[in-house]
């Protein structure tokens, strides 16, 4: 059982921070709800009114190594062009995908969405995550502080699950695969 | 600019909420600036090699790094000027979920393309 460094990359990339991040969307929802609602007996200890922010502030660092290493590690891979006249384009994915018409769309929509729609969700939740730490005992009082939070969380849960479709789509299609070869377990 | 009701309930000042207002208003900001340099960028060539900073990652690089760049920086300026005031967040909010959207919608290629 072998993986290559560049397979794994886009493991730690999109399995790894990309999914950590979308999981971590739904209980920021909760989680926001649950600490500004003012339906809901929270903790009012001055703890409780941290969590959300300690909260945003890992998913928020996610974020941006999502972002970062899909842009400077993976991306570079993905866009490598193929010396002229190769007849083997599996090394080169995204000249593989626009080879074919079948799959070019995958390319010119889907990475082309992917590659800057990802970019505004560490926006997005950095500055839920600066809201939710220094407003974390006005969010209850304030209608519109919750609206911003709630829109922006769920903004980038879409832009984030656009991200994330299309680089699982894009990685079926043509997997960004090379580099050194590391075993995982001996065959027998 | 109008002024946000303080909370007679809650035993602590609510904090002005400038600060708040500038965070917001500048997530919007620079998330349309993503979508922005992204247009510009793939409708001239000029500014596409402009933008490629990094070449292994073309003009992305600079599309990311300077929409970044402009985002703290007009944080920073309103962060300055709004910190102690108290602002209309309903009227903030409309202008940035507005940004937001039009960034979603404006980094989509079949509608970035006809821009």
């Amino acid at each position: 059982m072998e993986i290559t460094t560049r397979s794994l990359w886009t493991l730690v990339h999109g399995m790894g921070f990309g999914a950590l991040y979308l999981l971590a969307c739904s209980g920021a929802i909760v989680l926001l709800y649950l600490r500004s609602s003012p339906y809901v007996q929270a903790d009012s200890r001055p703890a409780g009114d941290r969590i959300l922010g300690i909260y945003l502030t890992v998913m928020a660092a996610l974020a941006w190594l999502t972002v970062l290493s899909g842009t400077y590690i993976i991306y570079p891979w993905y866009r490598t062009a193929p010396p002229a006249g190769a007849a083997h384009l599996t090394a080169f994915p995204r000249s593989l995908l626009l080879s074919n018409p079948a799959t070019k769309q995958w390319h010119l929509i889907g990475m082309e969405w992917k590659e800057h729609v990802a970019w505004l969700v560490p926006i997005a939740i950095t500055m839920a995550a600066f809201i939710a730490i220094k407003y974390a005992r006005d969010l209850k009082h304030s209608p519109p502080l919750r609206s911003a939070l709630y829109g922006f969380v769920a903004t980038s849960l879409f832009a984030a699950g656009v991200a994330g479709f299309f680089g699982a789509m894009l990685d079926k299609n043509a997997p960004v695969d090379g580099g050194q070869t590391i075993r995982l377990v001996r065959g027998e | 600019m109008s002024t946000l009701t303080a909370n007679s309930q809650d035993s602590a000042p609510d904090l002005p909420n400038g600060s708040a207002a500038a965070a917001i208003l500048s997530a919007g900001i620079g998330s349309f600036t993503v979508a922005l340099l992204t247009i510009v960028a793939d409708q001239s060539t000029t500014v596409k090699n402009i933008l490629s900073i990094y070449k292994p990652t073309g003009a992305l690089s600079g599309v990311t790094t300077f929409a970044i760049l402009a985002w703290l920086v007009v944080w920073a300026i309103l962060e300055w000027r709004w910190r102690g005031r108290n602002l209309s967040l309903k009227r903030i909010n409309i202008i940035a979920f507005t940004l937001l959207l039009l960034s979603l919608l404006a980094t989509f290629p079949p509608l970035g393309d006809l821009l």
